[in-house]
């Protein structure tokens, strides 16, 4: 079948299997399993994971119980990357020597979160990028250490609280901007690199669907709000997630080929003050810091629109 | 828990060979309050199913028809075991038809 | 009924990291993953040549650190590939992580060592830092003494690592530069040695689609405990099925090499101990001393973990005196040497003779023939005079009296 016919167009499209089942112990409210069921729905059983160490990696195989229907491998934190990269040629490999059956196609995914991609994991992920492995690496991005009880990471906002960007006298929560890891895979010379929300189930399963047909390594970054982290209560992650993409704090994009657009426009923005104001992490923040926060996102607008060449982000709401 | 004996008894390498044990665990202790759909109200919009962070909505082909008589063919509910209370699908109900009930 | 196979030995000059690449040949490995590290670079050099002529259908990945090599071996030996990768000095440093992790998994993962110091300050040159360093890592370890052994090594280490009854990496390590890059004549035997002594079984836990598992588990303090001991019984266990091997390989291929080795020893009142290419000088020694009427004898350590317990003190148990000679140090302890330190805690219940720990060669300072003489002349006056010392005798350093 071409890819146009199993392409996911509606929630109903959605595969009903569950490789990625309950019963783990993520937090109630985790937008990481979300992320990750969907994931393996769209990837389906003829799949191996690798996942690097993070919260997902240690909530679902507590020994003996496992929450994967799908062979899965964790090695290390800054590895997986290349322990994908192994896996990967070892297909090649086998089939070549008739060890694997040639037709039988199996998935390679790595997922991490921001820690095991942005951070510990950049050298790993960079060489799996740039020597070309069929591998579709996954990013569950909480914009800190969750795992070890919300530290900065790479990946933390300007002004968001952490455990070592506290909210004291001297510091004012984190003073630097997130890594753009969209251009960096780009930069690497990638065929498929998308930015996607769990809120927007559609446009992400297609992005997996995307990433997995790419004949090379692929990108998915998938923002994941953090109940614990981000200090809100564990009904609001799919809320907050929205919001992210209707104030432009994320911005759903892909370059596919050549091609960069953003698969999720936003005609009006929202003030970036009803992202914000959700989440504890940003509690402290003044009047002043949140109208810094909104100059930079408008910034950013600015410039996916000079990218994509026409306004897909509108202005703010009046 | 499941019980090992003796050390012989351990997979080698503390590989698990069950996929998708944990389905074996109960985790309703964690909520503290449960989601309730009014199977009335519910337009078998499938969003709930969609956003379950622990695969807790059941979607079956279970037909069902309202009070004011539409009928649909499928019927969402609750894995009871499962969920958590976390309490998303009662927030991302467009139609409002999950309630939050106080765990006693 | 098995094919007829082609059984063609070839006498090749080789130097030792050229043999290791030979070997990995031989046993049709499947995944390659290394980063270039002085003195281990020839041996994929050299490997990615053989893929390039055809001469293995290899996948080679090129990674960008050590600790991405092992652990993209690890990933490919996790899905069922027959795995190599090789190292030295920072490198395995670098690895040291990823060494636990490998054992942990049980899987059976093949690696080679040029031996060489660690910094600081920096010397690319010899001794055995980098690999006494990781000897509590869970891994199989064996010192090579020639080019020949190297090669046949490491095709015993597939027979052994992928042993159901083993299922642990294996290490094989040879002095840079001593022996990496100094050719020797080895005879090398070809592919038929891949299907006649090695065959291709999934002997381990593999992932599979189709027989999903989940692999690097997390354990709470309910769990953990018993797959360390279950690590230690197998790392223990695995020393009869190292030297059925060994056995298996001599009967085939006329070679052997115990898992330790002895000359001279027959009537020998003192010995020295040592690993890789120091045995070779010191059976020159013996030699030479045994002119001068002292009755010597060489002990070389083969396989060092496990510990070959029971075979090495048949070796030494009538001896007056044992020399051990270290190429590294176990900073802050008396003696400094770990191989003297493991023989002196093995028979401490025993009577064995008393151990002299010398530390020689770091930095690959030169050793010649007459230093080993010296060596065996002061070990000799030592147990003459009751004068063994607890501490290591640093032998060769500038300013240090002996």
């Amino acid at each position: 079948m071409s890819f146009e016919e199993t392409r996911i167009k509606t929630l109903w499209d959605i595969p009903k299997e569950e490789h990625f089942v309950g019963g783990h112990s993520l937090c109630a409210g985790c937008t990481a399993s979300t992320i990750v069921r969907h994931l393996l729905k769209v990837a389906g059983r003829n799949t191996i994971v690798v996942n690097a160490t993070g919260c997902v990696e240690v909530s679902t195989t507590s020994f003996p119980y496992t929450a994967w229907r799908v062979p899965w491998l964790h090695v290390a934190f800054e590895n997986a990357g290349a322990v994908a990269s192994g896996v990967e040629s070892a297909i090649k490999a086998m089939k070549a020597k008739g060890m694997i059956p040639f037709e039988k196609e199996i998935n390679v995914i790595a997922l991490a979160g921001d820690g095991g991609s942005f951070d510990i994991g950049f050298q790993a992920l960079s060489g799996l990028m740039e020597r070309g492995h069929k591998v579709m690496f996954v990013i569950y991005d909480n914009e800190a250490y969750m795992n070890t009880g919300i530290q900065r990471s790479g990946a933390t906002p300007f002004g968001a609280w952490t455990t070592t960007t506290p909210v004291t006298r001297r510091i004012r929560g984190e003073w630097r901007t997130k890594k753009d890891m969209f251009d960096i895979a780009i930069a690497h010379g990638l065929d498929y690199v998308a930015t996607a929300n769990p809120a927007y189930p559609v446009d992400m399963d297609v992005k997996f669907q995307k990433g997995l047909n790419t004949d090379g390594p692929s990108l998915v970054h998938v923002i994941m709000p953090c109940t614990t982290g981000w200090r809100f209560e564990p009904r609001y992650g799919i809320t907050i997630a929205k919001l992210a993409t209707e104030t432009a704090v994320w911005i759903n994009m892909e370059y596919d080929r050549g091609n960069f657009s953003v698969t999720v426009p936003v005609r009006k923005r929202k003030h970036v003050r009803e992202y914000l104001k959700l989440q504890g992490r940003y509690s402290h923040l003044s009047d002043l810091e949140i109208e810094l926060i909104q100059q930079q996102i408008d910034r950013k607008v600015e410039e996916i629109n000079r990218r994509a060449g026409k306004e897909v982000i509108g202005p703010l709401e009046a | 828990m499941k019980e090992f004996k003796s050390w012989k008894d351990y997979p080698i390498g503390g590989i698990i060979s069950e996929p998708g044990s944990t389905l074996e665990l109960d985790v309703s202790g964690w909520r503290n309050e449960r989601p309730q759909i009014d199977q009335e109200k519910c337009i078998r919009c499938r969003i709930c199913w969609i956003f379950c962070p622990d695969a807790a909505i059941i979607e079956e082909e279970k037909p069902y028809t309202t009070k004011t008589g539409k009928s649909y063919r499928l019927t969402y509910s609750v894995d009871y075991v499962h969920c958590k209370g976390c309490g998303i699908c009662a927030q991302e109900c467009p139609a409002k038809a999950i309630q939050m009930i106080p765990e006693v | 009924m098995t094919a007829v196979i082609e059984r063609r030995k070839e006498m090749k000059a080789l130097s030792t990291n050229k043999a290791v690449a030979e070997a990995v040949k031989d046993s049709d490995v499947d995944v390659v993953a290394a980063y270039p590290i002085t003195p281990q670079t020839t041996v994929v050099e050299r490997i990615a040549e053989l893929i390039g002529e055809g001469q293995l259908e290899a996948e080679i990945i090129h990674v960008e650190s050590e600790h991405s090599a092992l652990s993209a071996v690890i990933g490919a030996s996790a899905v069922g590939a027959r795995v190599f990768t090789a190292t030295a000095s920072q490198g395995l440093a670098l690895m040291h992580e990823v060494l636990h992790i490998t054992s942990g998994l049980r899987l059976p993962v093949v690696m080679s060592v040029a031996m060489r110091s660690l910094s600081a300050p920096i010397s690319i040159f010899n001794d055995h830092s980098d690999v006494m360093n990781q000897r509590d890592s869970g891994w199989i370890m064996i010192f090579a003494s020639t080019a020949q052994e190297a090669y046949d090594s490491i095709i015993q280490a597939y027979r052994i690592a992928e042993n159901p009854e083993v299922l642990l990496p294996v290490m094989v390590t040879y002095d840079g530069y001593l022996m990496s890059h100094t050719i020797e004549p080895v005879e090398v035997l070809g592919k038929y040695v891949s299907e006649e002594y090695i065959p291709k079984k999934q002997t381990w836990n593999v992932l599979d689609p189709d027989k999903p598992i989940t692999m690097g588990t997390i354990t709470s303090p309910d769990y953990y405990y018993e797959f360390k001991y279950s690590q230690a019984v197998a790392l223990e266990g695995s020393l009869p099925h190292i030297i059925k091997a060994d056995e298996d390989f001599r009967k085939l291929y006329g070679r052997g090499y115990g898992v330790v080795d002895s000359y001279r020893l027959e009537d020998a009142e003192i010995a020295v101990l040592a690993t890789s290419s120091y045995y070779i000088n010191l059976k020159y020694a013996v030699d030479e001393v045994r002119k001068r009427g002292i009755k010597a004898g060489a002990i070389k350590l083969r396989v060092y973990r496990p510990f070959p317990r029971e075979q090495l003190y048949s070796m030494i148990k009538g001896l007056s005196a044992l020399g051990v000679i270290d190429r590294s140090v176990s900073f802050g302890m008396t003696p400094s040497g770990p191989i003297a330190l493991d023989i002196m805690s093995s028979y401490r219940y025993r009577d064995a003779p008393p151990v002299q720990s010398f530390i020689a060669g770091l930095g690959q300072r030169r050793m010649l023939i007459e230093d080993f003489v010296k060596i065996f002349e002061i070990l000799e006056k030592r147990a003459a005079t009751n004068s063994i010392s607890e501490k290591s005798i640093f032998y060769g350093v500038k300013g240090v009296e002996l």
